[in-house]
């Protein structure tokens, strides 16, 4: 069995009192609870910080913990001798198991996994643990829809009443128009109920990758249109690509830089909801120009009395002049 | 080997869950469901109806709710608020997505 150092987790000493245990607790859950934090790996680290003080916060199984010795986190390690017969009524692989799935069985205070039982209470029903993760896919697999490989290490009890983390691999079928932040629910592929408790749950939470072209807002789609300055001024027939076919769309005279030009049904396609595609004109130059352009446009500035700026009004023109 | 493929269920406004069904799934309990929606954290369908039905998101609020309030030791007003806020700032982060989505990414160069 692995060693994780709880205290070094919560950063407290080992002789910390109850109440500075709680705070230290508290401060740590403020900044990486995964419900309320932007932390980066918040639900990770609120896990072992959660794991540290389900321990410390129980005298009898901090005792227990206590009792291990001190290790280095990662250190391979097995409890004392006489410890199983102190603190355990359960029935222990040392090998198989993870520190936390062991102080889960201790006790009957413990909190929030469902575990807690060991063999004191096997008789009764409990139900299996709820998962949560998050499912990253991409743009076309949330138009098409898709199917993932998901893989969770599940505790489970064996035949002998052993507990051990046993792997599960399974497909799950994502509809089409899932989006960003939705969440999906795959009922009874949680953790196993036991003594006839009800399977826990698996939660996805989706995830859309950044894509090339398109930008996700709920299940709309943004997509930038460049249009040179003469195609937005004569107007024009464009191909614009969409996760779909590709599609011809024309463009006015006079179309202005910033209009979003509004393509319906072309976003992510949830039946009854399906989102709309826009594009978004931009009018870009060429980064260089010929001789020969030079000269028309240097004709163009001449032919033209078009004041982009008119709208700034007289004194600012007659500063600019002064320059 | 072929693998078991389940169908993912979308917690959406459809698939409405009965006050028993949401708390099974959530972990709270009925009287702390009841407490959330009378402190307007949770909304049934039908607020009048004799036996409350809820949209399949409620399950998002509600496991949250469980999940604040076991981490963060907190009494059902403090949830409310606590819900509440994370509501807004919901909104408030789709609001900015939008408004990102809408920016030209040339520009930027």
């Amino acid at each position: 069995m692995k060693y994780k150092d709880y205290y070094a987790t919560l950063g407290v000493e080992k002789k910390a009192s109850a109440e500075n245990i709680k705070k230290a607790y508290r401060k740590l859950a403020r900044k990486y609870h995964p419900d309320v934090s932007k932390e980066k790996d918040a639900k990770e680290k609120f896990q072992e910080v959660s794991e540290a003080y389900e321990t410390l916060k129980d005298p009898e199984k901090r005792a227990a913990y206590d009792q291990l010795g001190s290790y280095q986190t990662g250190q391979d390690f097995r409890p004392p001798p006489d410890w199983e017969q102190q603190f355990s009524r359960g029935d222990y692989q040392f090998e198989d198991i993870d520190l936390a799935d062991l102080f889960a069985g201790l006790g009957q205070g413990g909190g929030g996994r469902a575990f807690r039982g060991g063999r004191a209470r096997r008789d009764m029903p409990f139900p299996g643990e709820d998962y949560e993760v998050t499912a990253p896919i991409t743009l076309e697999q949330a138009y098409n829809g898709t199917t993932l490989e998901l893989n969770l290490q599940v505790p489970e009890y064996d035949n002998e009443g052993r507990l051990r983390r046993v792997p599960h691999t399974f497909q799950a079928r994502i509809p089409k128009g899932v989006t960003n932040g939705e969440r999906l629910r795959l009922p009874g592929k949680g953790g196993k109920g036991m003594n006839g408790g009800r399977n826990g749950d698996l939660y996805l939470n989706i995830t859309i990758a950044p894509h090339r072209l398109f930008r996700v807002s709920g299940r709309n789609l943004y997509l930038d249109l460049p249009l040179a300055p003469w195609e937005a001024v004569l107007g024009t027939t464009v191909e614009i690509p969409t996760l779909g076919a590709t599609i011809r769309l024309k463009i006015r005279p006079g179309t202005q830089a910033g209009q979003q030009l509004r393509i319906a049904k072309r976003g992510l396609p949830k039946p009854g909801e399906e989102g709309d595609l826009f594009a978004i004109v931009q009018i870009v130059v060429p980064p260089t120009v010929t001789e020969k352009e030079r000269e028309r446009y240097t004709e163009l500035a001449k032919v033209s009395n078009f004041n982009p700026r008119a709208h700034f009004g007289q004194e600012t023109r007659s500063e600019t002049g002064a320059h | 080997m072929k693998l078991e493929l389940t169908e993912a269920v979308w917690l959406d406004n459809r698939g409405a869950l009965t006050l028993v069904e949401l708390a099974e799934c959530s972990g709270l309990t009925e009287a702390e469901l009841r407490d959330l929606v009378d402190l307007g954290a949770l909304e049934p369908l039908d607020p009048d109806a004799a036996e409350w039905n809820f949209e399949s998101r409620c399950l998002v609020a509600a496991r949250a709710a469980r999940r604040l309030r076991h981490d963060f030791e907190l009494d059902t007003h403090g949830l409310a608020l606590v819900l509440s806020l994370l509501d807004r700032v919901e909104a408030l982060e789709s609001e900015l997505q939008r408004l990102q989505a809408r920016l030209p990414r040339m520009l930027g160069r």
